[in-house]
């Protein structure tokens, strides 16, 4: 009988570290939240990090909008041609995209890249005494490393995101028009008929929502290493997981609660 | 001046300092010796409050640092410099903006006046002309001498040393404590020496004290600790094996 409750044991002592972890990370986050008040904003740092957000990921962002808006197209026109709608196609890869594929690929992407390399480098700076450097040189690590990354992830995000919708929807296009040789002009057309401004909105929305998650729990990640270089590799895939699960939770969470 | 009372400490239930206390005077260089794994770093990060004491104090010219709130504990914290046991340079930034970056963070210094300290203080440390190196870049000896250099760089009252000659060849030692001397005489600070180079410590401590068992059992000049009475520091100090310090504990 143990033999058999034992995976439901370790599936609930799972979810109670998870509740467990992320209230440790709530409180992560309010420490740093409170550091901009206690300092202000160090634009520098903030600049950089944008940059390497966007620089790091803009090829990979954009070959996955391009190949997924492309394959959503393949696929709905198997669909559509059924009951002869294929009209349709423009419509439902756009609105996959804004509203759901574009924001979370991007986001999980952006955790493979940036994510990891958040972790990895705090971690790093951790086991080699470089957080205690800076605490001693009276400079907060929450201010220093936590908060351009947290407001560069916040701003970044949206904007990969738009990147992403954006090819992928160019990538839909081009197998509706040059692949399945249908009208071109359907495609457009149907999409400005059939896409809100909201849907837009509210898909860069859920954008912010999950540069906040990626930057927090990959630098809290990074503060938590411990055990050396061996260490740095746990921790840095620990980001990547609980990144990833965090995001597609509160995927759920915020569809449910936006459309 | 920093007093050390009745501090007491564990990791995993083990006790790392038990009951220690110690006072370092202003202005003079303390050495304080032990065995590796003895709890001399861990008293360290106590004094700049990076870990704080289960029981006891730490008092820096009177006030006890672990009650104070982060902000006026960073103020208590720009009195000092600290020079790390692996050196704790920031890997992704050059030697100048390592040694830059505390007078980047605490002053409003023009660029040109930055610059003209750096330099100032990178020839005291001999590696004038270094400057563009990374840390990974770097010898061993060069790194510990970058870090005394950005602990000395905002003229700090308090100086803490960890280690600053242990992994280095005899002569490197012995130009990282000449060092040590030039800029105490220079700069005039508080120095706290960790060191287990018995002979370092002779020559740049104007007090010596020895940590064993979690407390300070001997504190003195060089010439006393030298003609020590007690075993365990005589056995230290003459870096025998034969002794009540068993080699075998920790
Ligand atoms: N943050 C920590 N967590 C757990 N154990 C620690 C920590 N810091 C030090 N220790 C333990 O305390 C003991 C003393 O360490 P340390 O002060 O670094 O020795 P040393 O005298 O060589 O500097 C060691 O056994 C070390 O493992
Ligand atoms: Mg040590």
């Amino acid at each position: 009988m143990d033999e058999l409750l034992s995976p439901f044991e370790g599936i609930g002592k799972y979810i109670l570290k998870i509740i467990d972890e992320l209230g440790s990370l709530i409180i992560y986050l309010w420490e740093s939240v409170l550091s901009i008040f206690r300092y202000s904003i160090n634009f520098g740092n903030l600049i950089d990090q944008m940059i390497f957000i966007g620089m790091d990921s803009f090829y990979v962002i954009g070959l996955t909008g391009l190949f997924t808006g492309m394959v959503l197209s393949l696929q709905a026109y198997y669909a559509a041609k059924i009951v002869g709608v294929t009209y349709m196609i423009g419509p439902t890869v756009a609105l996959s995209m804004t509203r759901e594929l574009g924001p979370v690929l991007t986001a999980l992407m952006i955790t493979a890249r940036c994510g990891s390399s958040m972790a990895s480098e705090i971690g790093t700076m951790k086991v080699t005494e470089q957080i205690d450097a800076l605490e001693v040189m009276a400079v907060d690590p929450y201010y220093y490393l936590s908060i351009p990354r947290i407001l560069a992830a916040m701003i970044m995000l949206p904007i990969m995101t738009i990147l992403c919708s954006l090819i992928g929807i160019i990538g839909g296009y081009i197998v509706y028009a040059y692949v399945l040789g249908l009208n071109h002009m359907v495609y457009i057309e149907k999409i400005y008929q059939y896409m809100k401004l909201s849907d837009i909105y509210n898909g860069l929305l859920k954008a912010v929502f999950f540069g906040i998650i990626i930057a927090t729990i990959s630098t809290f990640k990074g503060f938590e290493t411990t055990g050396g270089s061996k260490g740095v590799g746990r921790f840095t895939t620990q980001a990547v997981v609980l990144s990833s699960i965090y995001i597609l939770f509160a995927d759920y969470i915020l569809t449910s609660i936006l459309f | 001046m920093i007093v050390l009372e009745r501090l007491t400490k564990s990791f995993n239930g083990i006790k790392v300092l038990n009951n220690l206390n110690i006072r370092f005077d202003d202005q003079k260089i303390t050495v304080v010796i032990g065995r590796s794994g003895g709890g001399k770093s861990v008293m360290l990060k106590h004094i700049i409050g990076l870990i704080r004491p289960d029981s006891g104090r730490v008092l820096i010219n009177g006030i006890n640092i672990n009650t104070l709130k982060k902000k006026e504990l960073n103020e208590i914290r720009k009195k000092f410099g600290m020079v790390f046991q692996d050196g704790a340079l920031f890997d992704s930034i050059n030697i100048f903006e390592n040694i830059a970056f505390p007078v980047r963070q605490h002053t409003k210094l023009k660029e040109s006046e930055i610059k003209d300290r750096v330099y100032s203080i990178l020839s005291d440390v001999g590696l004038s002309g270094q400057e563009l190196k990374m840390p990974a870049e770097i010898s061993g000896g060069m790194r510990k001498r970058v870090g005394v250099a950005r602990a000395l760089i905002l003229n700090p009252e308090i100086v803490l040393f960890d280690e600053p000659t242990t992994g280095l060849d005899p002569i490197m030692s012995d130009a990282i404590n000449n060092l040590i001397i030039s800029m105490h005489n220079k700069f005039k600070f508080t120095g706290i020496i960790i060191s287990h180079n018995i002979e370092g410590a002779y020559k740049t401590g104007d007090v010596i004290a020895m940590l064993y068992d979690g407390s300070i059992i001997e504190i003195g000049s060089p010439a006393e600790i030298k003609s020590s009475k007690n075993p365990v520091v005589n056995q230290f100090v003459t870096g025998s094996m034969n002794g009540p310090i068993n080699f075998n504990m920790i």
